[in-house]
């Protein structure tokens, strides 16, 4: 497969070979990426808790887009650029990882939510933005981003571990499949 | 050190809980990650309050709104890393104990905690006394000490 073989290839490039075996840069790399969750998960999850009408009733919605969003994205971009060296590091460990494959799914889903709540449910928040609870739909979207934003953290955090590697155990047919493993050579 | 803690470390780590969450293959790796969605969310109620002190977000609403709308999640955040946390320091104590990173992270969290708690936040919620150099100071070091407690937290796994 040619993504696979792009990313065998990447492994073995010069700069991934020294970030993975890198005494200080992976591992203070890693630590940029687990504290900006802070900066950005932490911002979001503030955004999300006003939609919900759970925290800082008292400021309305457009506030917390306008002036708090800006910091969600700074954080985000913080967020993908460590994320990215960290995947250039070992493509082939985080392309085989199912924990990996997952986390870029509720990456989606956080992502698809995000569209729709900008593109339809916030173009009303002019009749909701002082509300102390916003409609239905804002609140269905806070939900999703919540749970979409917690299993992203999750399954990150779970990469480490190696329950479900292709190599190292005897994997059950799912895992095979949706870790993209190797069928054994007959 | 004049007191030795290590017997006390040995006595949590072979407690039945030490023991109950260290011999499940499972059980560390989700209360920790349950750790890190503490973090997001006591991040986010951390540093909503501190931005706004240091007049970057937020400008047009009052401290004390930012700080009383932050003080519920915060506080729920910082029990909940607490409980999490020692779950997790119960299953490998010996190990924290010869764990630089341990040391810096558990040394500098009770001042964390009281600065945001007892200092910051009673400032903040007094709007009056909140003047430019000083909102920024506060806002500086309860960065500061938080930003200690968490990377010493994510270094302990790195350090051993």
């Amino acid at each position: 497969m040619f993504l696979e073989r792009w990313l065998d290839w990447l492994a073995r490039t010069e700069w991934s070979i020294a970030l993975h075996e890198s005494q200080y840069v992976w591992p203070f790399t890693e630590s940029l990426h687990v504290l900006t969750l802070t900066l950005f998960a932490g911002s979001a999850i503030m955004l999300d808790l006003r939609l919900l009408g759970r925290a800082f009733t008292n400021i309305p919605v457009t506030a917390f887009t306008a002036r708090l969003l800006p910091w969600t994205h700074r954080g985000f971009v913080v967020m993908v650029s460590t994320g990215v060296l960290l995947f250039y590091a070992q493509p082939l460990t985080y392309y085989h990882s199912l924990f990996f494959r997952l986390k870029l799914l509720c990456l989606a889903i956080a992502g698809i939510n995000i569209l729709v709540f900008h593109t339809r449910t916030e173009r009303s928040v002019a009749s909701w933005d002082v509300s102390l609870r916003p409609p239905r739909a804002a609140r269905v979207a806070a939900t999703v981003s919540l749970l979409a934003w917690a299993s992203v953290i999750v399954s990150g955090r779970l990469i480490a571990y190696n329950w479900f590697d292709c190599e190292l155990h005897q994997q059950p047919a799912w895992v095979v499949w949706a870790a993209g493993c190797k069928a054994p050579a007959p | 050190m004049i007191l030795d803690l290590l017997p006390w470390f040995e006595w949590c780590e072979a407690s039945a809980l030490g023991q109950f969450v260290r011999t499940s293959i499972w059980m560390f790796p989700v209360i920790e990650a349950t750790h890190l969605l503490g973090l997001a969310s006591l991040g986010g109620a951390v540093l909503i309050v501190d931005l706004r002190l240091l007049g970057l977000a937020f400008a047009d609403q009052p401290i004390a709104v930012l700080a009383r709308g932050a003080q519920r999640w915060l506080t729920l955040s910082i029990a909940f890393m607490l409980a999490s946390g020692f779950l997790l320091f119960m299953s490998e104590a010996v190990k924290c104990y010869h764990n630089p990173s341990f040391w810096v992270k558990i040394i500098t969290m009770p001042f964390a905690i009281a600065f945001t708690l007892l200092v910051r936040q009673r400032v903040a919620m007094r709007e009056a006394t909140v003047t430019g150099a000083s909102s920024r100071l506060i806002a500086l070091v309860s960065i500061a000490l938080w930003f200690t407690v968490a990377m010493g937290g994510r270094w302990i796994g790195f350090s051993s």
